[in-house]
């Protein structure tokens, strides 16, 4: 493998990894406040479906962008409403919004685009554009010099290449997601609401009594969950992908959750945790067709091959990962 | 003349009810600044729902708070707090992987970032210490320090939040005695700071020892408010206890036969560290009751899950001369049941029954491995519903229906079904914790009335109750249980209640002197005022 097939896959990685760290980091604020999240794979579908149709149908990415917010927020509010008011059982309510948001885009889609529950294809200002970073190779370079952006990339020196082709030339909800991290963890370890939130999740009780509403604190934090799985909804529909197709969500919702509790529910490492799981589907999607020792291995195999190393790992490689205490439970006051 | 001072808190009417159960009734009560005040009575006499009443945690039903002579609405937790009242759980309420400072913090914090307030809870916690001698290492973690430490940090917490009035519910329940002493030193320091403090407990020797005033809860009603000095422990024993009216029983005289169960030196610490139980010597003999008496949490409950099988231990247990295996693994309670020692435990819901499943499948469990209960590979559940319902029948359970679930039956009924379940196997042992808590007048009878049947029959019962009527009524000897340790033991016709009161507090004097025959230990301390005994590893 050449310099610049690697740097292709790393970029595919970042690209592949950025919805599952949205829906990973989304699942961490909600897990850490104990409100267990299997929703995040239907939210995730309902934003890339409803964004995806409202960027078809206004032309604009940001009205659709906040579109999929909404539709991901109404799913989550469900949630809190099921798991915190009426104090339910957080995984059934979370697979009820998985079917519902599978049931439910494919649905509309059918009703509204008569294309066998998918939108039309997106183009120009309804999708997000590849940014090109300062002193990058882009598109324009490429048209200037009248040849293909690869082939100029191609031609440049290594720390350029690195540049033009890893860093550069994603879309803006890439940066925003990497952005999220330091974020997340100053919000988290640095904030009077992420003292709370952390509280929250390991003994509600304590901060019950210290005079701090338990309800109001994991709704934000569910609140937040839903802004950031609308965001990775969005951008599967309208940056990764030009428009939405049925289950397009493809289990990511699961692997951000295998990716959470390898992460050991922590900002840093669900970096870590999900640019590994986007460098095998990169890996997966690059390599389609291999021969090992001379026996081709089947595409199918390939395809998979994210999901076993999850099994893999999730079973073998993650040590000892505590899970938020009180994660799972209502809170119900008691003296 | 100057005039009287303010209470710090005063209640007044304050009712609540749970339910049928009312848990306070019309309940009033003042407690100066500046002083500790005692609040004692039995386990579900009413003080822990007060006590979050004036938390804010419940609200009353009926009744007024005044704080500082203002009266106050105290609807949640930040009400109290802003009222200047704090509250050290029995259970604390600390986050256990925080540290100390980002538990202090927690819920006071200044502003919307933390490090400024960590740099003054810091800076505050330092002068706290060396005002009340609170030393403890502000980065360390809630899990990995002591409960003594973390109650600590549980009143620093409440320093912090500038309360004058401070709440602790049990606060000794979980300490060493060491802890406890070093506890009562820094209440002493804070009441000559100024603050007021209210103590709930159900050790009387705690209340001698620190408090300015008592009150005396039972059954849901505040029996009485005396000053300490002028009170003694037999007085509050009495108040505590009440004289409820007996239970008859009809009961010829025992006439118990050979030991049936010797055990020695027996010594239980649990999965906390604690020790539950410390030497403990007994013996059972066949046709006799033996009643453990004592207040809950006092090792009994140890006592009948080592005998049962079901807790490791050390020491030995004899049953007619062959040692008991003490490891307590999880097939203990079948090769108990196997000699014969049946077990009804004191928690019918969580471990006598499986709520879920019918009274047919409750009546069997333990026992379902019998060979006359198999068909073959299968369990012959039409010989088991057969049998279900005449035993239901023989004992009066209603509606005498085995395909009932176990959560539709009463309480009593409930009952009803362990106690068949295990006196129908004829056990050379019973061992028979809390027979008739919550269970209604005529079934308490009925399982007395069982109970003594398999005496008379020759078979030894280990009866632990904290109900002492019960206690007294049933059995023929008593043993009274304090803090792990036999106080005293004797026969049940020369007992009486002031002086089973005295023991169960753990204290000896001339009240437990005038029973007849009563072998009283040396761990009973006759002075009240001396510190709990350090009977760690004395045997």
């Amino acid at each position: 493998m050449d310099f610049l097939t690697l740097l292709q896959v790393l970029d595919s990685t970042i690209r592949l990894a950025t919805p599952l760290l949205l829906t990973c980091l989304a699942g961490l604020f909600s897990e850490r406040a104990g409100i267990f999240d299997i929703g995040l794979e239907g939210k995730m579908l309902a934003a890339a479906f409803f964004s995806a149709a409202m960027a078809f149908m206004t032309g604009s990415v940001w009205l659709g962008l906040l579109a999929g917010i909404a539709a991901s927020m109404a799913l989550s509010a469900l949630h809190g409403l099921a798991s915190i008011t009426f104090r339910g059982n957080q995984l059934i309510s979370g697979v009820a919004i998985n079917f519902l948001a599978s049931g439910l885009t494919v649905l509309i889609a059918q009703a509204w685009f008569h294309q066998g529950g998918r939108t039309p294809s997106l183009i120009g200002g309804a999708r997000f554009e590849q940014i090109t970073l300062p002193f990058a190779l882009g598109p324009m370079d490429a048209e200037a010099a009248g040849l293909p952006l690869s082939k100029l990339i191609a031609q440049a020196g290594p720390l350029q290449q690195i540049y033009s082709e890893v860093i550069s030339g994603q879309t803006i909800l890439v940066y925003f997601a990497l952005l999220c991290v330091p974020a997340t963890s100053w919000l988290l370890y640095r904030t009077r609401f992420g003292l709370r939130l952390r509280a929250v999740g390991e003994n509600p009780a304590a901060v019950d009594t210290a005079g701090v509403s338990v309800v109001g604190i994991r709704f934000a934090a569910v609140a937040i969950c839903g802004v950031l799985c609308g965001l990775a909804g969005a951008y599967l529909a309208t940056a990764l992908q030009a428009g939405f197709v049925r289950e397009m969500s493809a289990g990511r919702g699961y692997i951000a959750l295998a990716a959470l509790i390898f992460a050991k529910w922590r900002p840093w490492y669900a970096l870590g945790a999900t640019l590994l799981f986007g460098l095998l589907q990169a890996v997966a999607l690059r390599f389609q067709s291999i021969d090992i020792a001379g026996i081709p291995v089947p595409v199918q195999f390939m395809d998979a091959l994210p999901y076993i190393l999850t099994v893999v790992i999730l079973a073998g490689f993650v040590g000892k990962a505590i899970p938020p205490r009180a994660g799972g439970e209502p809170y119900v006051k008691e003296r | 003349m100057a005039a009287p001072p303010t209470p710090a808190i005063e209640l007044k009417g304050i009712s609540k009810s749970f339910g049928p159960v009312k848990a306070n009734k019309d309940i009033s009560i003042r407690v100066m600044p500046g002083t500790i005040h005692g609040i004692i009575g039995e386990n579900g006499a009413g003080k822990s729902t007060l006590m979050s009443i004036l938390y804010g945690f419940y609200k009353a039903d009926a009744g007024e708070i005044f704080i500082a002579g203002r009266k106050t609405r105290i609807p949640d937790s930040q009400a109290a707090i802003a009222a200047g009242i704090g509250m050290v759980f029995q259970h604390f309420k600390l986050v256990e992987n925080f540290t100390v400072l980002e538990n202090v913090i927690l819920g006071a914090e200044d502003g919307r970032l933390l490090r400024p307030s960590l740099a003054k809870a810091r800076r505050e916690l330092q002068s706290l210490a060396a005002e009340y001698g609170l030393d403890v290492d502000p980065d360390a973690l809630i899990e990995d320090i002591g409960v003594g430490m973390q109650q600590r940090v549980e009143i620093l917490k409440a320093l912090y939040r500038h309360a004058d009035i401070l709440i602790l519910d049990e606060p000794t329940g979980v300490l060493t005695p060491a802890e406890a002493d070093q506890l009562f030193r820094i209440l002493d320091r804070l009441r000559s700071e100024g603050k007021t403090i209210i103590l709930i407990t159900h050790k009387l020797r705690e209340i001698m020892d620190i408090t300015d005033t008592v009150s005396v809860m039972r059954r849901g009603e505040m029996t009485a408010t005396v000053t300490t000095a002028q009170s003694s422990p037999e007085e509050l024993a009495e108040l505590m206890v009440g004289r409820k009216v007996l239970l008859q029983i009809e009961k010829a005289p025992a006439t118990p036969g050979k030991k049936v169960l010797e055990i020695k030196a027996l010594r239980v610490i649990d999965a906390d560290g604690i020790e539950r139980l410390r030497s403990i010597d007994l013996d059972l003999h066949a046709g006799e009751v033996l009643g453990i008496a004592g207040v809950a949490g006092n090792g009994q409950t140890a006592l009948l899950e080592v005998l049962g099988g079901i807790q490791s231990a050390t020491g030995s247990i004899k049953m007619n001369g062959d040692a008991l295996d003490l490891t307590g693994r999880h097939s203990g309670g079948r090769s108990r049941r196997a000699r014969g020692i049946a077990h009804v435990p004191e928690d019918r819901q969580s471990e006598g029954l499986i709520m879920d499943f019918t009274a047919w499948e409750n009546t069997v469990f333990g026992y379902h491995r019998d060979p006359k209960w198999a068909r073959g590979p299968l369990m012959n559940n039409a010989a088991i519903q057969t049998e279900a319902k005449a035993k239901m029948e023989r004992f009066d359970v209603r509606p005498p229906n085995p395909k009932l679930a176990a959560k539709n039956f009463s309480g009593g009924n409930q009952q009803k079904i362990v106690v068949a379940r295990e006196i129908e196997q004829s056990p050379d042992v019973l061992l028979i914790g809390q027979p008739t808590r919550g269970v209604d007048i005529g079934a308490i009878e009925f399982i007395h009335n069982q109970i003594i049947a398999l005496r008379d029959a020759g078979k030894a019962v280990l009866l632990v109750s904290v109900e002492l009527d019960e206690i007294m009524a049933l059995s023929d000897r008593i043993a009274v249980m304090c803090d792990g340790q036999i106080m005293g033991q004797g026969p049940a016709a020369s007992a009486d209640h002031i002086g089973l009161g005295c023991l169960m507090a753990g204290m000896g004097g001339a009240d437990t002197q005038q029973m007849q025959g009563w072998h009283i230990s040396a761990a009973a301390k006759a002075d009240p005022a001396q510190e709990p005994a350090q009977a760690a590893g004395s045997h």
